[in-house]
């Protein structure tokens, strides 16, 4: 194990899967010269050429749909949106035709292509620019959705995406890029399956569901915790869809309490699903009502201290942890 | 494989006889409600798809709208398959999944049948981009109606095209109406074929009730992306007789304006042209139409007959794992 960056993570898994599959290209917006608005193809096309990784003009439905043409032939296109906030320029071609060909085609055509960005809000972006969008990708039925949170994740994640039959979204967050932690040597593959949770801390008290950028804020809050007698265990979601609800049961049924925390908003978010399920299957477990941690329901303001108050932070979560341990 | 002037044109004709049988019979069945949703009937502009095709090899690519019976049957998918489909029956060329706007055949490389308006034309693009990516000697016939042309995925697909110089022909079947509004009202241009001016794509006006016109320029056109890869716009003009759907009665348009486009009706046409020059007798023109109702008639036999897919099929068909049935 070496410790690297979430951007350099990423880096790694395209450069491999583009070694390995002949298939595999990449295609976005300032991908190739400018080395990616984040960094995250730097050296790429130095290293495969302008065939392979490509440059587009700012015409992210048209771009998504060549990708999706092109994976009805058997290429399989990773698809970059230089943030998610963008893809909803294309969301007919990521909803409508990427999810769809393989039920309206009668399995004739499936689409392996690999949608991937930073998604989620950074910070004083503004409303246009701080879209969460995990929770509408989610509710379409052939669409899968991850969420990693870490380096390692993120490189395993992103790889088993590309390898995937169906249309994955790879959900990066845009304020881990530069976050480290260890991953194995580029030698050692590391795949990590869809819709598998891992569980990030262990403990007793409470389990904290989260994904993506809430995974630093659910681990420190933890680790704050523990000083109050508080013992947090932090189930990281990974996958949103497909969703790993077997990891989230086993941890209520030792903690018999749970607080979500999403990034998304809280109408039909993510942790609303969630919620359902729980006491739909283990209402028996449950020694507390469940609350949900997300953003605030408006339009992301540019001021930073009201982006503070939308944002799901540590205070919202030590607060809403400490009152389903009634603490 | 035929080169392309010694397709016969009594089969290309014969295939257009088909294609009108099959719309009419499929009319008269929507209206049994045999067949549900949306129905968008071909009848007039069979020249269009059939010219293409017979200037085009059989593994060409070809993509199209939600007006598709039309293509797949020129492309070769069965009158059964089609008719199947419409009926919702696993037969069907979607196993009766997509329906009238969602014909799909893999195996005759038909990409559909796509039912959001110029959503497609992307996809045509990615098509294209899949020849040049792997070197292939193909092309890429992308059909789309003149309502299409003031979308923005269309505009995004004209220019990544021409951006990357991929093996396309957009070929906008000009019908004069987007649903029930006429091209003078949507589009700013005079000419529909200027939209490619605007993206440095050759473009050209066809005469799209004129089968021989139409596989001709798409010949020649395809000819020249052979050798070098680029792509190419035909703006092919056209009418529909019927209504945009079955549910329209086509009221925004006068009773002359459609009989003087049938009197220049594509089949009655090529017709009069083989019967001319001595290729094609009256008996053997009602022999054809004969062939071409029985096989529709037969047709939707087969799809009465067929089985629906049974419910517990219902998510096979959601994401795919690796053995497709």
């Amino acid at each position: 194990m070496r410790e690297i960056t979430y951007r350099q993570a990423l880096n790694e898994a395209l450069a491999e899967e583009l070694e390995r599959d002949p298939n595999v290209f990449l295609m976005g917006e300032e991908v190739a010269e400018y080395q990616g608005a984040y960094k995250v193809s730097a050296g790429l096309l130095q290293r495969f050429g302008p065939r392979r990784i490509i440059d587009t003009p700012i015409s992210e439905n048209g771009f998504a749909g060549l990708g999706i043409g092109a994976s009805m032939v058997g290429l399989r296109p990773i698809i970059e949106f230089m943030t998610f906030s963008f893809s909803l320029v294309a969301f007919d071609q990521v909803v409508n035709n990427a999810p769809n060909m393989f039920m309206m085609s009668g399995g004739q055509f499936n689409i392996p292509i690999t949608f991937r960005g930073p998604n989620g809000p950074a910070h004083q972006l503004g409303a246009t620019h701080s879209h969460a969008t995990e929770n509408f990708y989610a509710s379409v039925p052939g669409l899968k959705v991850c969420t990693p949170a870490t380096p390692r994740d993120a490189k395993g994640l992103l790889k088993t995406a590309v390898r995937d039959d169906n249309p994955v979204l790879v959900l990066e967050a845009e304020l881990l890029y530069s976050s480290k932690g260890m991953v194995e040597p580029p030698d050692d593959e590391l795949l990590i399956p869809l819709g598998k949770a891992e569980v990030k801390r262990e403990g007793s008290d409470v389990t904290v569901v989260c994904y993506a950028q809430t995974v630093p804020i659910a681990l420190k809050v933890a680790a704050q915790l523990e000083e109050e007698d508080i013992s947090a265990e932090v189930v990281d979601l990974r996958s949103i869809k497909p969703l790993d609800e077997r990891k989230i049961f086993d941890s209520i049924a030792k903690t018999h309490r749970v607080v979500i925390v999403e990034q998304d908003h809280p109408f039909c978010g993510v942790g609303a699903e969630i919620c359902y399920r729980i006491q739909k299957d283990i209402f028996d477990e449950l020694d507390a009502p469940i609350l949900r941690v997300s953003q605030e329901d408006v339009p992301m303001p540019y001021n930073e201290h009201l982006e503070h108050a939308v944002l799901p932070n540590a205070e919202k979560l030590t607060a809403a942890i400490k009152r389903v341990c009634y603490a | 494989m035929q080169s392309v002037e010694q397709r016969d044109e009594v089969e290309m004709l014969s295939l257009m006889l088909l294609i009108r049988r099959f719309e009419e019979r499929a009319s008269q069945q929507y209206q049994a409600q045999k067949i549900g949703g949306f129905c968008h009937l071909y009848i007039g502009q069979e020249a269009v798809v059939t010219g293409a095709v017979a200037a085009v090899r059989p593994d060409d690519y070809i993509i199209t709208a939600y007006r598709d019976h039309g293509h797949a049957l020129a492309r070769g998918t069965s009158a059964n398959a089609c008719m199947a489909e419409l009926f919702g029956k696993e037969t069907g060329c979607s196993r009766g999944l997509g329906g009238s706007m969602h014909f799909f055949d893999k195996r005759h490389h038909f990409y559909g049948g796509h039912a959001i308006v110029a959503a497609h034309v992307p996809l045509g693009v990615g098509l294209a981009f899949a020849i040049k990516y792997r070197n292939q000697d193909r092309v890429t016939l992308c059909f789309f109606g003149d309502g299409a042309i003031n979308q923005g995925s269309f505009h995004e697909a004209l220019n990544l095209a021409a951006l990357y110089r991929l093996p396309i022909i957009f070929i906008c079947e000009n019908n004069l109406f987007a649903m029930g509004t006429s091209v003078k009202r949507s589009t700013s241009l005079k000419q529909i074929v200027d939209r490619a001016e605007g993206y440095d794509i050759p473009g050209e006006i066809v005469d799209g009730m004129n089968f021989r016109e139409v596989r001709d320029k798409v010949a020649e056109v395809a000819e020249s992306i052979r050798k070098e890869s680029h792509p190419a716009f035909l703006e092919v003009r056209t009418y529909r007789y019927r209504g945009h759907s079955m549910s329209d009665p086509a009221s925004y348009r006068t009773k002359e304006e459609l009989e003087k486009y049938r009197l220049d009706d594509p089949i009655i046409r090529l017709r009069a042209q083989l019967t001319r020059e001595g290729k094609l007798t009256n008996e053997q023109f009602d022999q054809l139409d004969k062939d071409a109702k029985e096989t529709v008639l037969a047709a939707v036999k087969f799809a009465e007959e067929s089985p629906e897919l049974p419910v517990e099929k219902l998510h096979d068909y959601v994401y795919f794992n690796g053995a497709k049935s």
